[in-house]
């Protein structure tokens, strides 16, 4: 089987030419991508620089434990990913599968101690809409600080979820050696996929962790 | 000729500049559009096929080299010719945001699907709006609600009205009548209701309605009242115990804040200090003063701005 | 040439003729021709709606339907007309059709992505529909907040939903496009060889990749503040409306290069064949497509010059718009050029394309009116803008689409179009469109706002004459859909080459076989190598 999906496609003329085009396509879907958050963070920075006191006051009630600790797993999922695509490139088939499974598990640690933080958030009634309660002046902002919050990690964690879904699907058709050092295309083009979703969240937790907090 | 309109009236000092570059306009883009077509026609006709004209190209070298530099020619051309008019619209702009000193101001609150309008002297009028002729009228608006926009097509002005915030609009008339007054910012069912008119008057007949029209007390007054009911001086106040700003002479001064920014105590600035009060604390002060947000209307907020111009040297705002 | 069978050899079109070949399949030519029925379908929907828009303002008072309905009206027209019409026209349809065999391809980069595209585009306009059936929208095509966040009552979160999905029909679009064109092209196909039907392509989807994005999120932020009443544009909160404004217009200043690029392209091909003429000034008019697109993302606070944003930015966008119309004028010129010592001959494709040249060139002078600042005070939402937008958005791309859709007829049917009455509803088009929206040139300058059902009476002589074009215009748009469909059962069957064209798309079979071509093309001769004293066929 690997030698039939090691020949290309039939709309390339060779390998070399699908392997081109799969790169690039990536690329441009990962441009698409950063405008994408580009936007949030947009938003996000506006309201920030209009609001700095009460934005510095919402960015200290984060949860930066966790946060700290999600980032840390993710730069670890990181690493796994990088490391299943160095074994797809020597054709080490168990590696393979080995370090895209331990990514998926990585991948779902961070939405667990998401699911933790978001209900301790809820606990804390800092969750806009459900119970919202803040005693210190300037409470809408601070809610709209929130409400930013929740909205970018939110869509940040959707990508996630949608990352652990590809890893896990090139994980299984690892194990029923798909691949081979000519052809691991869909393990290079989702690996690069899961290193951008960990560089959004690298812009994602200082901005609304870290900044003001001294 | 009302039948079928050309032209709008031309009702104030700035409309004929913007009419003079209309005209400009026209006629440079009839020119090139006359250009175009006239060429496309002629090399259509002249060039059909079977025609017996000349397609022989002598020496391609030369015709490539002189194809380059009318590409270039007609790349250049319009490339200075639009700068020109960009500098010529971006100066007749700069006379319509910038508020000759002296203006009568003219508060505009608007709101689905009505225009208000407060003047200082008390009178107060829907959908209408009188004012003298020959004198600069500066128009202080915000909404209630959506954003609209005023447009007086006779002045050639507009101007969004946001919720929020104050925007400007001024202008002098010079001619006596009556002229559309549009709302042209879509605001929702009866947004094609909110018109009006602008009705200009000779200064004695405008003194006239005026008096006539003045059976409320001033803005100024309506404010000063306004400011005690809501317990401002208990803080602002002379006998006030808390360390408050005396607001005296403060408008149209330059503030320093806390932080080091240096603010200009505008209609905007006071806005914002009642509503959102902890956003410009001033130097020497603390963020203590609780915010109005619910309490006053736009239409109070007017009258407390124009109370506390009264109070001081109300120098006259330069638009950016 | 028998009429019996659908060809003589095996083509696109003859091998699986059911629905589920037909919805399941990876054929490119298959998809561009999902894509035509999809769009004529929403065509059709877009236009109802301006039709009776043209008919209410007949009077003025508005007679005909209710202010509420009037405003829901321009909303759903301007909503489908732009998003399920004018941004995937020429793309989806040609484009799709024709970019792999302009550079020598069997097919697209992506075939499943590309039928996911259609799949999204077909979701979102369910959802769109839904919105229509379901009372409707009535914030205008533009969703200004803080009305479309918390004050309209209508369908907007639908709506908004129905744009969101179809805006990842177009994203995926131009990401496969883009990377055709960069790694697909035959052997001698070098970038300067290119068509610059292609260069079209390329540019647009620069733009489809780059901007759609920004779009989505505008509208999910949007969408969120109105479900959950806190947000980023609610000036109640201390909130900006103004960005709502500016992340918008980032978005749809850059779409308004998406619908007219692809005409250009098309004006590109169609010029240089009728005039048996290499178009003038070939790397300029490329260089000129990219140019736009990359300044076209420079631009968007032209339309918030009286929105409340400072001076400065006002004076510093009407300077780059001045700028970004300087490689429009360049092709307009270098159009005109293209039929010196040429052959020229007026085939319907070629009047179509003539009306474009023309009408671009009023379209895009108005715009400048509009980029001077003193002068756009008076002028902005004014019935001057909607003619000015109307005279590209129409006037421009959709007579290129319909002209386009005229020359490669041939080519995706093996059909040929009636040319006698091709060419009256080329001319018909024209007339018509004149008749609608010049008079709303005089309206503008007059006063009249934009979105007014309701109208003061010494306006109504111009609203009569334009509604009057209007329904000379509708007879050019429903002409081509009855002849065209006509001939696809009884139209003379089309040669590989019926105009005697420069193109690798010619030098296939008409229709091409599934494969697109017998063998790869090798390329040795540069863009519109017409010999100059050859003489055409056809």
């Amino acid at each position: 089987m690997a030698d039939a999906l090691a020949a290309h496609a039939p709309q390339f003329d060779d390998a070399e030419q699908q392997r081109t085009a799969s790169n690039l396509g990536i690329w441009i879907f990962l441009a698409t991508e950063i405008l994408f958050f580009g936007v949030l963070f947009a938003a996000y920075a506006i309201t920030r620089v209009r609001f700095p006191d009460a934005f510095a006051a919402a960015s200290r009630l984060t949860n930066l434990p966790l946060a700290g600790t999600n980032t840390a797993v993710l730069l670890t999922s990181s690493l796994t990913m990088a490391l299943g695509v160095h074994a797809a490139q020597h054709g080490a088939r168990r590696a393979v599968v080995g370090w895209l499974s331990l990514t998926v598990a990585l991948g779902c640690a961070f939405l667990a101690i998401k699911a933790v933080e978001y209900r301790l958030d809820y606990l804390e009634h800092l969750v806009p809409t459900l119970d919202f309660r803040y005693a210190g002046p300037q409470a809408d902002q601070v809610e709209l600080f929130f409400y930013m919050y929740f909205f970018i990690t939110a869509v940040h964690g959707l990508h996630v979820l949608i990352g652990i879904g590809c890893i896990a699907t090139i994980a299984v058709m690892a194990a029923r050696n798909a691949f081979s050092p000519d052809y691991f295309t869909p393990i290079d083009v989702t690996g690069l996929y899961w290193h951008l979703v960990d560089v959004i969240w690298l812009f994602v937790f200082p901005i609304l962790y870290l900044i003001s907090r001294s | 000729m009302d039948s079928l309109p050309f032209f709008p009236v031309s009702a104030s000092t700035t409309a004929g500049q913007v009419d003079n570059l209309y005209f400009a306009w026209l006629a440079l883009s009839g020119v090139v559009a006359l250009a175009v077509a006239l060429l496309l026609i002629w090399f259509a006709v002249r060039y059909r096929r079977g025609s017996a004209a000349n397609r022989i190209v002598a020496d391609a070298a030369k015709s490539e080299k002189r194809m380059r530099r009318i590409e270039i020619v007609w790349t250049v051309v319009p490339v200075v010719l639009f700068l020109a008019m960009f500098v010529w619209s971006a100066r007749v702009y700069y006379v319509n945001v910038t508020v000759p000193r002296g203006a009568l101001p003219i508060y505009i609150v608007a709101k689905q699907w009505m225009w208000h309008a407060e003047h200082p002297a008390g009178e107060r009028e829907i959908n209408e709006l009188h004012v003298p002729l020959g004198r600069p009228v500066e128009l202080l608006m915000t909404s209630q609600d959506v954003i609209h926009s005023l447009s007086i097509p006779g002045f050639r002005i507009k101007q969004d009205v946001l919720p929020g915030r104050y925007t400007t609009l001024w202008f002098t008339a010079n001619r006596a009548g009556e002229y559309h007054l549009f709302c042209t910012q879509f605001c929702g069912a009866s947004h094609s209701h909110m018109v009006g008119r602008v009705v200009v008057m000779e200064a004695a007949a405008f003194e006239g309605w005026l008096s006539a029209h003045a059976n409320l007390p001033t803005m100024a007054a309506r404010g000063a009242q306004r400011y005690r009911q809501l317990g401002c001086d208990g803080c602002h106040g002379a006998q006030a115990s808390v360390h408050a700003p005396k607001l005296e002479g403060l408008f149209g001064r330059s503030v320093e804040l806390r932080d080091g920014r240096s603010v200009l105590a505008d209609e905007r600035f006071i806005r914002d200090a009642v509503l959102l009060p902890n956003r410009e604390v001033p130097a020497g002060y603390d963020a203590s003063m609780p915010s109005f947000r619910g309490q006053i209307g736009e239409e109070e907020l007017l009258e407390i701005i124009e109370y506390l111009k009264s109070l001081g040297n109300a120098t006259q705002q330069v638009m950016p | 040439m028998n009429s019996a069978s659908i060809a003589s050899e095996e083509n696109y079109l003859s091998s699986g003729w059911n629905w589920w070949a037909w919805l399941t399949t990876l054929d490119h030519k298959r998809i561009g021709i999902l894509y035509t029925i999809t769009i004529t379908l929403l065509f059709g929907i877009g236009g109802a709606a301006a039709a009776m828009i043209r008919l209410d303002l007949l009077t003025p008072n508005s007679q005909l339907v209710s202010v509420e309905t009037y405003n829901k009206l321009f909303t759903m027209h301007g909503v489908i007309m732009v998003w399920f019409f004018l941004i995937p026209s020429i793309p989806a349809t040609l484009g799709n059709f024709l970019v792999p065999m302009m550079v020598g391809a069997r097919d697209l980069a992506f075939p499943r992505l590309n039928l996911a595209s259609w799949y999204l585009f077909v979701g979102g306009a369910l959802f769109t529909i839904y919105a229509l059936l379901a009372g409707g929208v009535d914030t205008g095509w533009t969703f200004y907040a803080p009305y479309s966040t918390t004050f309209s009552t209508s369908q907007v979160f639908a709506a908004a939903t129905g744009v969101f999905i179809a805006g990842f029909s177009s994203i995926l679009t131009g990401l496969n496009f883009v990377v055709t064109i960069h790694s697909m092209r035959a052997p001698g196909m070098t970038w300067f060889r290119l068509p610059l039907f292609i260069w079209a392509m390329y540019a647009t989807s620069l733009i489809l990749v780059l901007a759609t994005p920004v779009l989505a999120m505008t509208l999910m932020l949007m969408g969120m503040e109105r479900i959950f009443g806190i947000g980023v544009f609610d000036p109640a909160l201390g909130g900006d409306p103004l960005l709502f404004q500016h992340l918008f217009w980032f978005y749809s200043h850059p779409a308004v290069y998406i619908m007219v690029v692809p005409a250009m392209g098309v004006a590109s091909e169609i010029i240089s064949c009728f005039c048996r003429n290499p178009i003038f000034g070939y790397r300029f008019m490329a260089y000129a497509m990219l140019a736009i697109a990359a300044f076209g993302f420079l631009v968007w606070g032209h339309h918030m010059f009286v929105s409340g944003q400072s001076a400065f930015a006002g004076t510093v966008f009407s300077l780059l718009t001045f700028l970004v119309s300087v490689p429009s004028a360049i092709k307009v010129f270098n159009w005109t050029a293209t039929l010196y010592k040429g052959h020229v001959t007026f085939h319907a494709p070629m009047l179509y394309a003539l009306g474009f040249v023309g009408l671009f060139t009023i379209g895009g002078l108005t715009g400048l009116f509009l980029a001077s600042l003193g002068l756009d005070v008076h002028m902005h939402d004014s019935y001057f803008v909607v003619a000015h937008f109307h005279y590209i958005m129409v006037g421009a791309a959709v007579m290129a689409f319909f002209g386009g859709m005229h020359f490669w007829w041939p080519k995706v049917t093996g059909r040929m179009y009636p040319e006698g009455w091709a060419r009256f509803s080329a001319i018909l088009t024209f007339t018509g469109f004149n008749l609608t929206f010049f008079p709303q040139f005089i309206l503008g300058y007059l006063g009249m706002p934009r979105r007014y059902p309701v109208y003061p009476p010494e306006f109504q002589a111009w609203n009569v004459l334009s509604s009057a074009g209007a329904s000379l215009l509708v007879f050019g748009y429903i002409l081509p859909l009855i002849y065209l469909l006509w001939s696809l059962r009884y139209g003379e069957r089309a040669p590989a080459n019926p105009w005697g064209a420069k193109g690798l798309e010619w030098e296939t079979a008409s229709p091409p076989p599934s494969e697109n071509f017998h063998a790869t093309p090798l390329v040795s001769e540069e863009a519109y190598a017409y010999a100059r004293s050859e003489s055409p066929h056809g």
